[in-house]
C-alpha cells in the first residue's frame, strides 16, 4: 500500500523508507518558529538551541505590546535571540502573523517539516510542507534538538469540484465541510485536499483552507505543489525542495467530495466554526463589529475583495469595522494598491499587522453582549474578550457586505 | 499508572479559550487555572479537588497549544477521558504529565460524583458505583513513560536542556 502525502513526508523526515498509520516516528524538523506569546509561559529556561539559523522568533499574537506583561513577554523573546545568536527575529516593524511570515520569507517549503506551536500551523500544507500545533513544552525540545514526534495518523481526502459561484470564497467553502462533516471529522487523521476546483483556487484562497483545517481538528492537511506552489516558493528562497505527491495506490481512509458550485456564502454561528449555515438563513442579524484580518483571510486577495465592496461606500454608523493585514509586507502591498485609501474613506480602522482581535489580545475586544461578524477561524465562546460576545465567522466579501449594511448580509446583493 | 477519583462531567468539543482564555496570559502564572471552564461553567475552579477525573464527549480540548492540560493539572485532575481527543491538547496533555484516553462510550458510561477507576497502562477503565468496565486503546508506552515522569519538562531539565 503507497503513503499519502503526510506520510512520505513524515517517513523523510524520518530517514525510513515507509511509515504506517499507528507508527510513532521521530523526525527531524527543518524549521522552528517560535511566536511572542510563548515567552507569556515561564517553562524554564532553555540551555541550548539545535541551530540558531533555523529557529525564527516572530512577533505576532500581540505586536506591538498592549501591555506591561506582554511588553515583559517581548523582552524575554528579544533576550532568547540574543543569547543564542537567533537572527530570524521578526520584530515590531518587520512583523505579522507567524504562517505568512513563513511563507513571505520561504520557510515554507514543498515537502518540508516544521515545528511550529500555534495551532493553525496547519496553514503550511498549502505549501505541500508539513506542520501542524505542537505543545510549549515540545516546543522546546524541538529547539533543542531540532527533533520531535509524529503518531502517523490515517489520511481523510476532500475532492473539491465545481465551479466557485460568484462571491464565494475559499473560506465559505470551508465553513461548509466544518459544518457538513463536523469539526471533529479529522481527529487523528491527516487530510489532503484535492481536485480540480483547488487547481483553480489561488495559493491564498488554498491558505485558507489549510488553515481552517484545524477547525476540523486535522494532524497536517496538505495540497499539492503545482506551478502556483513552486513559482511563489522559488520567488523567495534560493533552497532546494522536493515536492511530495500521493503514491497511486495511497490508503485513503475516506473521500469526500465536494461540489462547490452548490454552496452559498456561509456564515458559522456561534460558539463553533462547525456552526456554519447558509448566509440567507441568518441574515438581518445585527452586528456591532466587523473584523478583517488573521491567519485565515487578511491578506492581500481578501482585502482587494474588502475594497471591491467597500469602495466609495460608507461602513454603517452603528457598525465599527476594523481591517487588520496579516503582515507587513501585506499591509505595505495594501498601501500601494490603494487599499488603505478605500477602507478609511470608508470609515474602517485599519490597524497594524498582528493576530490582535481574532483571539481578543487586543485591536478589537468585544464586550458582553456584542456581536462580531469576522473572517478569523474561530468563534469559540470568550473568542474575542467577553465570554457573553457572540462571534460570527465569514468570508471577507461577507464581512464587508454586512459592514455597510450593518447587519449580516448576503455579498451577492 | 492507577487513578481513582471522582467524575466530573462535560459535553463536546470543550476547548482551550474555555480552559485557558486569552485574556489570561497577561496574568501571573498562579491565578491563571482559576479562569478554566469559567464561560462555560463558572465556579468550577473552586469545586474541583485534588484527583477528580474529567469525563467528557468528542474532540476535547480542540484549539490552540494554550497550557490547558497544565491548568487542569494545577486544578487537581489526575486524568482525562473522552470520546475523542484534540490531537494537540494529547500532545500538551502528555507533556504536561495528564493521563488522557479517548474511550467511546465513556461519556454514558458514568454520572456526574461517580468514582472512577483508571489503569492508564492497559486503558482498562471502571465506573466504580455501576460496576460498568470498558477497555480503551492504551497510549503506547513511550508515551506513558514521559505521563509517568510528570510531563517532558523534568525529562528536558534531566538530560541539561532546560533549568528549571
Amino acid at each position: 500500500m503507497g503513503m499519502t502525502i503526510a506520510e512520505k513526508i513524515l517517513a523523510n523526515h524520518a530517514g525510513v523508507k515507509k511509515v504506517s498509520p499507528g507508527d510513532i516516528v521521530t523526525v527531524k524538523v527543518d524549521y522552528a518558529f517560535q511566536p511572542d506569546l510563548a515567552f507569556t509561559e515561564d517553562l524554564g529556561e532553555l540551555q541550548k538551541v539545535w541551530d540558531p539559523d533555523r529557529i525564527m522568533i516572530v512577533f505576532d499574537h500581540v505586536a506591538p505590546a498592549a501591555n506591561v506583561a506582554l511588553a515583559e513577554a517581548h523582552k524575554l523573546a528579544r533576550d532568547f535571540a540574543r543569547k543564542f545568536g537567533i537572527k530570524h527575529v521578526y520584530d515590531i516593524g518587520r512583523h505579522g502573523v507567524a504562517h505568512e511570515i513563513m511563507a513571505e520569507n520561504g520557510f515554507l517549503r514543498p515537502g518540508g517539516l516544521i515545528a511550529c506551536p500555534d495551532s493553525h500551523t496547519a496553514t503550511s500544507g498549502a505549501f505541500n510542507c508539513a506542520g501542524r500545533g505542537l505543545g510549549l513544552p515540545e516546543m522546546l525540545y524541538a529547539m533543542a534538538k531540532g527533533e520531535t514526534w509524529f503518531q502517523v495518523c490515517e489520511t481523510l481526502r476532500f475532492k473539491i469540484v465545481g465551479q466557485m459561484p460568484e462571491r464565494v470564497m475559499s473560506k465559505d467553502v470551508i465553513l461548509h465541510i466544518a459544518g457538513r462533516y463536523g469539526t471533529e471529522v479529522a481527529v487523528n487523521k491527516n487530510v489532503e485536499f484535492t481536485g480540480p476546483t483547488v487547481s483553480e483556487w489561488s495559493l491564498s484562497s488554498r491558505i485558507t483552507v489549510a488553515n481552517m483545517a484545524a477547525e476540523l481538528s486535522a494532524e497536517f492537511a496538505l495540497f499539492e505543489a503545482d506551478r502556483k506552489v513552486i513559482d511563489y516558493v522559488s520567488s523567495r528562497t534560493r533552497e532546494a525542495f522536493t515536492p511530495v505527491t500521493p503514491e497511486a495506490d495511497a490508503r485513503y481512509c475516506e473521500t469526500f467530495e465536494i461540489d462547490v458550485s452548490k454552496i452559498e456564502p456561509q456564515v458559522s454561528v456561534p460558539h463553533s466554526p462547525g456552526n456554519s449555515k447558509p448566509v440567507s438563513e441568518v441574515e438581518g442579524t445585527p452586528i456591532d463589529q466587523v473584523f478583517v484580518g488573521s491567519c485565515c483571510n487578511g491578506r492581500l486577495e481578501d482585502l482587494q475583495v474588502v475594497a471591491e465592496i467597500l469602495r466609495g461606500r460608507k461602513v454603517h454608523p452603528d457598525v465599527r469595522m476594523i481591517i487588520t493585514p496579516t503582515t507587513q509586507e501585506t499591509y505595505a502591498q495594501a498601501l500601494e494598491a490603494g487599499l488603505i485609501k478605500v477602507f478609511v474613506d470608508a470609515g474602517a480602522c485599519v490597524t497594524n499587522p498582528t493576530c490582535g482581535a481574532c483571539y481578543g489580545g487586543h485591536l478589537g475586544v468585544l464586550a458582553a453582549g456584542e456581536r462580531c461578524i469576522s473572517t478569523a477561524n474561530r468563534n469559540f465562546q470568550g473568542r474575542m474578550g467577553s465570554k457573553e460576545a457572540f462571534i460570527y465567522l465569514a468570508s471577507p466579501a461577507t464581512a464587508a457586505a454586512s459592514a455597510l449594511a450593518g447587519k449580516i448580509t448576503d455579498p451577492r446583493r | 499508572m492507577k487513578l481513582r477519583g471522582r467524575v466530573w462531567l462535560f459535553g463536546d468539543s470543550i476547548n482551550t479559550d474555555l480552559m485557558y482564555p486569552g485574556f489570561v496570559t497577561t496574568l501571573p502564572e498562579a491565578e491563571r487555572p482559576k479562569y478554566c471552564m469559567g464561560a462555560n461553567r463558572p465556579g468550577w475552579s473552586e469545586q474541583v479537588r485534588e484527583g477528580d477525573i474529567l469525563v467528557a464527549g468528542k474532540n476535547f480540548g480542540c484549539g490552540s497549544s494554550r497550557p490547558a492540560a497544565k491548568s487542569l493539572r494545577s486544578l487537581g485532575v489526575s486524568g482525562v477521558l473522552a470520546e475523542s481527543i484534540n490531537g494537540l491538547f494529547l500532545r500538551n496533555a502528555i507533556n504536561f504529565g495528564l493521563p488522557a484516553l479517548s474511550l467511546e462510550g465513556v461519556s454514558r458510561m458514568f454520572g456526574e460524583g461517580d468514582i472512577a477507576e483508571v489503569d492508564v497502562g492497559s486503558g482498562y477503565v471502571e465506573n466504580v458505583r455501576t460496576g460498568e468496565t470498558k477497555v480503551a486503546v492504551p497510549l503506547p508506552q513511550a508515551l506513558i513513560h514521559i505521563i509517568a515522569s510528570g510531563g517532558l519538562l523534568p525529562l528536558l531539565i534531566k538530560v541539561g536542556y532546560l533549568k528549571g
